[in-house]
């Protein structure tokens, strides 16, 4: 075994313990457990908040698959990433404080909640939206599994079922016994990680690459696209990299992993300082972290599988036990990612589903145990697809965050900002997101040269009006009668 | 459970102001990144200048455009935001 790699990893998995653990005292004396559990009391200051939402959705695809894709592609890709800047300032600025105070007055605790609120308490919008979330989100986190296992593996030398097993269950530990305040505490420790990683690494690749300059005329003499914004054949074209704007940039607003988030800040000074806290930190990674990937291919060219070209580089350029605690970053960026997806999964079959249409009468005592039943469940779920990944799962993953922000994107943005739209808008905007999204996807893909999710989030915005402006219930003004 | 929102609730149109000044950034955050890197990075490769070690267009466009963004976040969040209270029950209630 190489110690030197594993002994960062071991202690950084028990830090995270140790956070579960002292989390777990606010759950104990919370006298509302669905909001501690779910929202950790929506006591987040800024500087947890800022690094939760960047450890959130700058999960594995930026911190493996990104620098790999950018290894091969050059700088075209540095560029496609760095519009992800925009979610640092764009989704708080957005959701921001209508939301909070949207969530605050309807008491919501999920995405789902504020949608069923806000549209007259419409359960096909709530099961919709439920149903979108645990599809969408357990595929996602499934295979989200797999590569925090593939990587202990490939650092351990343990076999992929050890590395799984491990994997497992530190992430359930900690959320169950932690809930989301757990969750962020440890993304902001799994933040500064990364921030700390990417910076080494970057420093250590263009040292070993004999500065900026040389490493780009490398570049050149082997293909002057990689420094292109056009990709190494290139086939990155203005419209497609363009397109990513929304589905990693203006598009994440929709994503319930996010907007949960939105939803859990103690006060508008929180916020602020998110705001500018996320800019800076995932600018940075996301700048950092491909640079790495571009900067890499002189020094150690020739890799094959680009997942393995950031581990590769660490332990290239930085000694063993440096690359050890480096090397926590992108299993930081993994666990970051499954543990608030577990959560969100678990909140959309408790809160969403168990309370509001099995036993509304629930007490705090059962919810609790619900609670934990569902998230172990859930994690075993999870478990047993992880260790051999059905092909459905890995398609499905494929598209879910594209396949989230056609359900979501509509309905919560023009829940806040357009009081005509009702809730036959919401359910259309979704179906129509959601289908068009798979057909296009399956039979169309890239069609006109940019991203599937750009369609058909045209098209549900047109449903959305279209649906809304023909039916003519307000969902304010009849809000009271419905319930009469 | 009532669920009435008070959609002249002065916050929101703090909210709103600060909903599009997002809006605008983005659109201008777009713009720097989209004009310097296909401005200045379709001339042929041969031709590039380079601005610390890298071709002009990702310096601009990436690296000078991610510390703009990062500065004009800053001027705008410290000048132009307001802080607001999100407790709406006290305030309901009391009226």
């Amino acid at each position: 075994m190489n110690w030197p790699v594993v002994i960062p990893l071991i202690v950084f998995v028990a830090s995270i313990f140790v956070v579960g653990f002292w989390s777990s005292r606010y759950i104990k004396a919370s006298n509302n457990f669905l909001q501690e559990y779910f929202l950790g009391s929506r006591e987040l200051g800024g500087f947890i908040l800022a690094m939760t939402m960047v450890a959130t959705y700058g999960s594995a695809s930026s911190f493996i698959g990104g620098p790999g894709v950018a290894y091969t592609q050059g700088l075209g890709w540095v560029l496609l990433a760095m519009a992800q800047v925009a979610t640092g300032y764009f989704t708080l600025m957005v959701l921001g404080k209508k939301f909070a105070i949207y969530a605050r007055k309807y008491k919501a605790v999920t995405l789902i909640d504020f949608l069923r609120s806000r549209y007259n308490n419409s359960k096909s919008v709530a099961l919709i939206s439920a149903f979108s979330i645990i599809i969408f989100l357990f595929s996602a986190m499934a295979a989200q599994w797999v590569g925090g296992a593939r990587l202990i593996e490939s650092l351990t030398g343990l076999n992929y079922t050890s590395a799984l097993f491990i994997f497992a269950i530190a992430v359930l530990i900690y959320v169950i016994i932690g809930g989301f305040r757990a969750v962020a505490v440890t993304d902001t420790i799994q933040g500064v990680v990364m921030v700390g990683g990417t910076l080494i690494i970057l420093i250590g690749t263009i040292i070993a690459g004999g500065g900026i300059g040389n490493i780009m005329s490398d570049l050149v003499a082997e293909n002057p696209n990689l420094v292109s914004p056009y990709g190494h054949d290139g086939g990155l074209t203005p419209a497609y990299v363009s397109s990513f704007w929304i589905l990693v940039g203006v598009g994440v607003v929709a994503l319930p992993q996010v907007t949960v988030r939105a939803m859990s800040y103690k006060n508008s000074r929180a916020m602020h300082r998110a705001l500018i806290t996320g800019t800076i930190v995932v600018g940075f990674i996301m700048l950092g972290m491909h640079l790495i990937g571009v900067f890499a291919r002189p020094i150690i060219p020739g890799i094959e599988v680009g997942d393995s070209v950031m581990p590769l580089i660490a332990m290239e350029v930085l000694p063993p036990w440096l690359a050890g605690i480096v090397l926590a970053a992108p299993l930081a960026a993994i666990m970051s990612t499954v543990d608030s997806l577990l959560l969100l999964v678990s909140s959309a079959v408790v809160k969403d589903v168990y309370v509001n249409y099995i036993k509304p009468k629930a007490s705090q005592k059962q919810v609790k145990r619900v609670s934990f039943v569902v998230t172990t469940v859930l994690g075993i779920l999870v478990f047993s697809m992880a260790l051999s990944p059905p092909d459905l799962l890995i398609w499905l993953n494929l598209f879910a965050f594209g396949g989230l922000q056609a359900a979501f994107i509509w309905p919560v943005i023009m829940g806040l900002y357009w009081q005509r739209g009702n809730q036959y808008g919401a359910v259309a905007s979704s179906l129509v997101g959601v289908s068009s999204y798979i057909i296009i996807h399956n039979y169309a893909p890239n069609m006109l040269g940019v991203h599937s999710v750009v369609f058909p989030i045209l098209f549900s915005l047109i449903a959305f009006v279209i649906v809304s402006l023909m039916t003519k219930q307000n969902s304010y003004s009849n809000t009271n009668q419905l319930q009469a | 459970m009532n669920n009435q929102i008070d959609q002249n609730d002065p916050r929101f149109k703090i909210a709103n102001r600060e909903a599009l000044i997002g809006v605008g950034l983005v659109i201008f955050n777009f713009l720097w990144w989209f004009g310097f890197a296909y401005g200045l990075g379709s001339a042929p490769v041969e031709e590039y200048s380079y601005v610390l070690g890298m071709p002009a267009w990702f310096f601009y466009s990436c690296v000078l455009g991610f510390f703009v963004m990062v500065a004009l976040v800053i001027i705008i969040v410290k000048g132009f935001f307001k802080e607001v209270s999100f407790d709406v029950e006290d305030e309901e209630e009391s009226k």
